[in-house]
């Protein structure tokens, strides 16, 4: 389906996607958070995109640890070790593979909610990325048998629900907790930027 | 002796804390680690990296940090540096960074000074 070297052009339309849509992000932040969200991870990215040369020719699972550790190392704000470790987990799920198939998207999506869990130690309804991780992840399980491409269509329908969902609730995990009902009406920045990459990634399979 | 980086996201609050503890503990190794590389709030995979090595020795080193992700940036850090003794403390930054550095000023090794800082939150001020 995919093969290694567009898993590497797929990164970077995310990274060009995360960049251009920074300060939308860092505003979303600003309300219920320190703000830094678009600013921290287009930096991030950036600092992927810088690391290409060294993707080039290497399975997945060296592509997507790298894009981990590049993430970690230059974020800064949580969004960092968080989303960091989802690519990590993912990369160790995709080892030594130089494809991936319709099965992959699901093992990936597996393993990047778990490296989320096991890092920011949150569960669903909490007004995290999380809230749009999981639906995605449900909704891309029951239509992969109707193909790949439909199943991401479906992902990424759910994956915008679930942003819209995070307005209706109050973040409970996170910098936005301390503000507690105040959080309420506006939509997790987390969950926004999981959005505008699964939408990337579903454009170009 | 026991060795301390203090993680915030704040470079001054860092340097602050690092500070503070030598009113009571002269002499221990105590780095900061606060803030981005240019100064800015948050927490650098880095910094604290660096930091760990400036004051690492067998006895070991303890974390302290402020929050979020401090902390997850923290645990990052020590699961890149396996198999060196190191250990993240539960308890708040201030207090826990004093009560540690006077632990360790007095010789007790890092187990002790971790099982006594999980204590330190548990205290009320007033």
């Amino acid at each position: 389906m995919v093969n290694s070297e567009q898993v590497v052009g797929i990164l970077h339309a995310i990274g060009d996607k995360i960049i251009e849509q920074k300060l939308y992000l860092s505003e979303l932040d600003n309300v219920i958070g320190d703000g830094d969200h678009g600013i921290n991870l287009a930096r991030g990215f950036l600092a992927v995109q810088q690391k290409e040369p060294a993707m080039q020719g290497k399975d997945v699972g060296t592509i997507f640890k790298t894009v981990g550790m590049a993430l970690v190392s230059t974020v800064g704000g949580a969004s960092g070790p968080l989303y960091g470790t989802a690519f990590m987990q993912a990369g160790k799920e995709m080892a030594g593979k130089t494809e991936i198939g319709p099965d992959d998207l699901l093992t990936i999506l597996n393993a990047a909610i778990a490296g989320v869990q096991l890092r920011g130690k949150a569960v669903a309804g909490e007004k995290t990325m999380l809230d749009a991780m999981i639906p995605a992840r449900d909704a891309l399980a029951a239509n992969l048998p109707l193909g790949a491409k439909g199943a991401l269509a479906a992902a990424v329908q759910a994956a915008r629900d679930g942003v819209a969902y995070t307005k209706t609730i109050i973040a409970t995990k996170g910098r936005a907790s301390y503000l507690g009902e105040r959080s309420l009406g506006h939509q997790d920045p987390g969950a926004t930027s999981f959005t505008m990459m699964l939408e990337v990634a579903a454009d170009a399979v | 002796m026991v060795g301390f980086v203090i993680v915030s996201h704040c470079q001054k609050l860092a340097e602050g804390v690092a500070e503070l503890t030598t009113m009571m503990a002269d002499g221990v190794p105590v780095r900061a680690a606060g803030g981005m590389d240019d100064g800015g709030f948050g927490t650098s995979f880095d910094k604290i990296s660096r930091a760990i090595g400036e004051v690492y020795s067998d006895d070991g080193v303890i974390l302290l940090m402020d929050m979020g992700s401090a902390v997850m940036t923290a645990e990052m850090v020590l699961e890149s540096m396996e198999g060196r003794k190191l250990a993240l403390a539960d308890c708040p930054l201030v207090e826990g960074a004093v009560t540690g550095t006077v632990e360790a000023a007095g010789g007790l090794p890092m187990e002790e000074i971790l099982r006594d800082l999980a204590e330190v939150g548990k205290q009320n001020k007033l």
